[in-house]
């Protein structure tokens, strides 16, 4: 009984080939992590972190459980493959080994068992081996099945569309297609001739042994078999399915704690070679289920970037909502690459010379509360009047920091990727905020709120204001009423995706009124479609956008729309039939005023000095 | 003597389309075609941001690059804060935001 046969070589030079590749990549990309995350792998790699990964590379790289919850037979597909692939592999060496009492084999063995050990008559265990195999084939075959029809009918798997290939993915595609039924007919030809295999090839053997009853014509079903399998090999390095060895690791270091930094590093890498490119993240795209902007979603961006493709309409016509981040199935940190990739974008042409030094030094008296209404709550007054009747109200000593002239936070900038120009606006009104000696600066606008948490290193409390509002109520310090309405919350994407604040919205507005539930919210919620991080966007597809979240808002006949964001009021009151009303401005309808207010807005403002330039 | 009447009498003033270019501008139409939308009704100016510390604003952008002041754009391109409120009040819809990046992008590329 011979233990080689040249059929082996595509397969076990493919195979060597593969791991010479990957171990390459793993050590480069280990290697070049930023020393703090590599310290974190240190920290992290003989602690319980290292057995909770594990069994997470078990639930997701093989059970894919979370594919399933997107939709259970995409779910099934994967398992399928995935799982049966492993139990084949691992049953087989369990096999070999049984069957070669211990003894060390090549790894081609276990692979072509078949062939070397056709119908081992003299083999205690065969019948229960080859039916264990058997079973796991039909499974993997009816994943491949799965994955045929899926390129014909995507609807039938939750997908409306499905990525469109690259040549190396289409190479490694084809080889993966025929891995599996040239296995089956190869051990169906052998069992033809040989006999052995069970209800699968055994009987399949049968039908062919009747139809070729002289001839032994597995011997060019197992090359072919091979070489399928070396081809895969060879072309995974440089496919999307580069993602199945990627995701190992990538889950490792996540467990470790590692994250994306602000700019790219290499765990980027690692997490952009970790897209499959399901195309999971097209369907929840708004700008293609609403506005039909195809080839710019997270998918093709991340291939790109992989590639080191530059694609400026990809880069910049995104709306930043952070939705496909959250239907990922692999989690990678789309939004946080995305932006990274925008500031390297814009760092080819750098700013010589200080550009924001005609804005003039402004400060604020000394106070507690600093409140800052940000841009685009100037273009939204009942938002600013609302503030300050509560906080008048609520009798907090506080300064309006932007009433009179205000500069950008730098939030849009930095979404522009001018991330060098918009630092210099971050420290013009940092300044400003010290200055004060607040302890609690609060602003009306999340995506102030997101950049003064992120990017400004205060250590001021910064609180938007649903979270301030909230604080108040409890404290007692505003009273509110009930009021008779009927409201949706809509989740604004910097505040709930962005900044994690779902809760203390609801809370308040629980207080004064009753909100309907509704199909997309919190996490889920969509984009109202004003976003400033898209710059390509036409205004007709922006509210193309903003009338289908309004359809969704509006499904069950609420009163108003109530939101925490001034742009996304804005952008929903050109276009929605009802009220669109702003957290603040439900607070100050209904707070109870005992007493008259004290302090006038004039006031405060006229403490503001502006030193001019 | 003078009397102030709080304005005075603007020098006559051609613009010269044999002197200056509007090769720019056809650039920039084609970048962001949104500008010809532009009706200089000088909201954006209204509400700028940038506009309430120094002379800056959208409606000035547009006018030089209409005009082919190229270098009087380019000295003022960058003071923008890019915040977008004049992109949420346009009434015609122009994309006002992506127009600045790609004038500033032109600027840069001079």
């Amino acid at each position: 009984m011979s233990k080689f046969d040249w059929f082996v070589m595509p397969f076990t030079l493919g195979l060597a080939f593969l791991v010479i590749v990957l171990l390459v990549k793993y050590y480069n990309w280990i290697k070049q992590l930023p020393l703090s995350e590599k310290f974190k792998v240190k920290k992290g790699v003989f602690t319980l972190k290292s057995v909770k990964a594990t069994w997470e590379v078990f639930m997701e790289c093989l059970l894919h459980r979370k594919i399933f919850r997107v939709n259970p037979l995409l779910g099934y597909m994967h398992t399928s493959l995935a799982f049966g692939w492993f139990l084949l592999i691992a049953v087989g060496n369990l096999e070999s080994r049984v069957f070669y009492e211990g003894h060390m084999s090549p790894p081609y063995i276990p692979i072509f068992f078949r062939f070397f050990n056709p119908h081992p008559t003299d083999f205690h265990y065969e019948r229960g081996f080859s039916f264990v195999m058997d079973l796991i084939l039909v499974i993997v075959l009816s994943g491949v099945a799965l994955a045929w029809i899926k390129r014909m009918y995507s609807k039938m798997f939750g997908m409306k569309k499905t990525t469109q290939l690259q040549w190396g993915d289409k190479l490694a595609l084809s080889a993966l297609w025929f891995i599996f039924p040239l296995r089956f007919l190869a051990e169906s030809f052998t069992s033809a001739f040989y006999g052995g295999g069970s209800f699968l090839t055994a009987n399949a053997g049968h039908i062919i042994g009747n139809l070729f009853p002289t001839m032994n014509l597995s011997y060019p079903l197992w090359w072919a078999y091979s070489t399928a399998l070396g081809l895969f090999f060879v072309a995974l390095p440089f496919s999307r399915y580069m993602h199945i060895p990627t995701e190992i690791l990538l889950i490792f270091l996540k467990n470790y704690g590692v994250k994306e930094k602000k700019h790219l590093t290499s765990f980027s890498k690692v997490e952009i070679s970790t897209c499959s490119r399901c195309g999971i993240c097209i369907d929840t795209c708004q700008l293609a289920s609403s506005a039909n902007i195809k080839g710019v979603q997270s998918v093709y961006k991340l291939q790109n970037i992989r590639y080191g493709i530059t694609n400026n309409e990809q880069t910049l016509n995104c709306l930043m909502c952070g939705r496909c981040d959250n239907v990922c199935p692999v989690g990678i940190d789309i939004k946080n690459i995305r932006q990274s990739n925008r500031y390297s974008e814009a760092l080819k042409f750098p700013n010589k010379k200080p550009i924001f030094n005609y804005i003039p030094n402004i400060y604020t008296s000394k106070t507690e509360v600093l409140y800052f209404a940000g841009c685009m709550t100037h273009l939204q007054p009942g938002i600013k009047k609302s503030m300050v009747k509560i906080l008048d109200t609520a009798n907090v000593s506080y300064k309006f920091m932007d009433e009179d002239k205000s500069i950008c936070c730098g939030r849009p900038l930095m979404l522009s990727g001018k991330k060098q120009q918009a630092l210099e606006m971050v420290e013009k009104n940092k300044n400003i905020i010290i200055e004060s000696g607040a302890k609690i600066l609060v602003t009306s606008c999340p995506i102030c709120y997101k950049v003064f948490k992120e990017e400004y290193d205060l250590s001021v409390e910064v609180l938007h204001h649903s979270e301030y509002l909230l604080r108040l109520a409890e404290e007692k310090r505003i009273e509110l009423s009930r009021l008779n309405l009927r409201a949706t919350y809509h989740d604004p994407c910097e505040l709930g995706r962005g900044s994690g604040i779902y809760e203390q919205p609801r809370k308040l507005l629980n207080k004064t009124l009753k909100l309907t539930q509704i199909k997309s919210e919190k996490d889920n919620a969509l984009c109202c479609g004003g976003s400033l991080a898209n710059l390509k966007i036409s205004m007709q597809d922006r509210q193309k956008i903003s009338a289908d979240t309004i359809k969704t808002l509006t499904a069950q006949n609420p009163d108003a729309i109530i939101t925490s964001c001034p742009l996304c009021k804005k952008t929903f009151s050109q276009k929605a039939d009802v009220q669109v009303l702003d957290i603040a401005e439900i607070v100050a309808k209904s707070l109870v005023i005992n007493e008259p207010i004290k302090k006038q807005i004039k006031e405060t403002a006229k403490e503001t000095v502006i030193e001019e330039v | 003597m003078a009397i102030d009447f709080g304005y005075n009498i603007h020098r006559d003033r051609q613009i010269d389309y044999d002197s200056l270019s509007r090769d720019l501008l056809e650039k920039v139409q084609k970048a962001e075609p949104s500008i010809k939308a532009c009706i200089s009704c000088g909201t954006c100016a209204a509400t700028c941001s940038a506009a309430q510390f120094t002379d800056f604003s959208l409606r000035k952008l547009i006018l030089l690059t209409r005009r082919g002041y190229t270098k009087d754009m380019n000295n003022m391109v960058h003071k923008c804060m890019l915040c977008g409120k004049c992109q949420i009040i346009c009434p015609m819809g122009v994309n006002t935001r992506n127009l600045v990046l790609t004038l500033q992008h032109f600027t840069d590329t001079i």
